[in-house]
């Protein structure tokens, strides 16, 4: 009987995994939520200027200065995207993996390397007398195993005011040729 | 005894037809739709009024990044507009890509494409894409609108 048991709790295991697989796109995936504007209003500035050209400007220098690498453009649509590949591991994480690594002779895995995306998108305002910035961050990162740890969109206000800030002091550089 | 050897059946059962769902030969993914493509074209299509191809393809931009996308890539001149998330439902992280084309028909019609993959399958379930076209007619009307 112990056997039967064992094959029973063996068939509802491989049955469970078999539906996790299933479920597909998640039912919000697509839809906007109340956060959006929020999020919106985070990630987005308004400059007083309706040179587009001189705002994409900007931002490339922006990104450049960030040590981002610019992945594509496309300048008639206001678009930048750009990616830079960086350390990604955290004295925390290793600590714990250390203590882990004590108590039960097990390594976990740690977090090694990431990739930081940033797209801009750059349009005019609806009244056309300034032009929209709307910037946004998502991360990937891998872990000593070289498996995929963690993907995000960032969502820190602070990361987003401060990248603003540098996009301000950029677009003042860029109109004064500096 | 009999009860264990059925149970052993199907157990070994079990996985072959979760298998039978899966692939034997992973190269004919190259050509693989479930749907015909008279059925997905009318699932991911939609026609928005509209003559200006640069507007709707900023809508769709400013929508893909309502959604929480990054836009990986975009061209006017082709009218694509393709972007990456990353999301998490429950504790699992999913990555959802997705194309957006824009094409002029008429001179008063911009008919929109959408497909989308999320992690390893082609979406061919007709609500997300009734959701993305719900959000981005909502960004054109907004715009022409003038509500912000």
């Amino acid at each position: 009987m112990k056997s039967s048991r064992c094959i029973l709790s063996s068939v509802i295991i491989l049955f469970l995994l078999a539906l996790s697989g299933c479920g597909g796109i998640p039912k919000d995936a697509l839809i906007l939520t109340p956060d959006t504007i929020k999020e919106r209003q985070i990630q987005s500035r308004y400059y007083d200027t309706t040179d587009e050209e001189q705002i994409i400007a900007a931002s490339a220098a922006v990104l450049q200065d960030l040590g981002f690498t610019l992945d594509k453009s496309e300048t008639k649509l206001g678009f930048l995207v750009a990616s830079k590949d960086r350390d990604a591991t955290s004295a925390g994480q290793i600590a714990g993996a250390i203590v882990y690594a004590m108590l039960t002779g097990v390594a976990l895995p740690t977090d090694r390397n990431q990739k930081i995306r940033v797209a801009i998108i750059i349009s005019p305002s609806l009244d056309e007398k300034r032009t929209h910035v709307r910037v946004k961050f998502q991360r990937k990162v891998w872990n000593t195993r070289d498996q995929v740890s963690k993907v995000e969109t960032i969502n820190d206000p602070e990361i987003y005011q401060e990248f603003f800030s540098k996009l301000s002091k950029s677009v003042f550089l860029e109109a004064n040729n500096i | 005894m009999k009860i264990t050897r059925v149970l052993l059946i199907v157990a070994a059962v079990a996985p072959l037809i979760t298998l039978s769902g899966c692939q034997l030969n992973p190269k004919k993914q190259v050509l693989a739709a479930s749907e015909s493509q008279v059925q997905l074209r009318s699932i991911q299509t939609r026609v928005f009024e509209s003559s200006d191809k640069n507007k709707v393809m900023r809508s769709a931009i400013s929508t893909l990044q309502d959604l929480d996308f990054i836009v990986d890539n975009a061209d006017l001149l082709l009218g694509s507009v393709s972007g990456t998330k990353f999301g998490k439902s429950g504790t699992k992280m999913y990555q959802l890509k997705m194309t957006v084309s824009v094409r002029p028909r008429g001179g008063k019609q911009m008919v929109v494409r959408a497909n989308a993959q999320y992690n390893l399958e082609a979406i061919e379930d007709p609500k997300p894409y009734q959701d993305f076209f719900t959000a981005l007619g909502k960004s054109l009307f907004l715009t022409a609108q003038q509500v912000d």
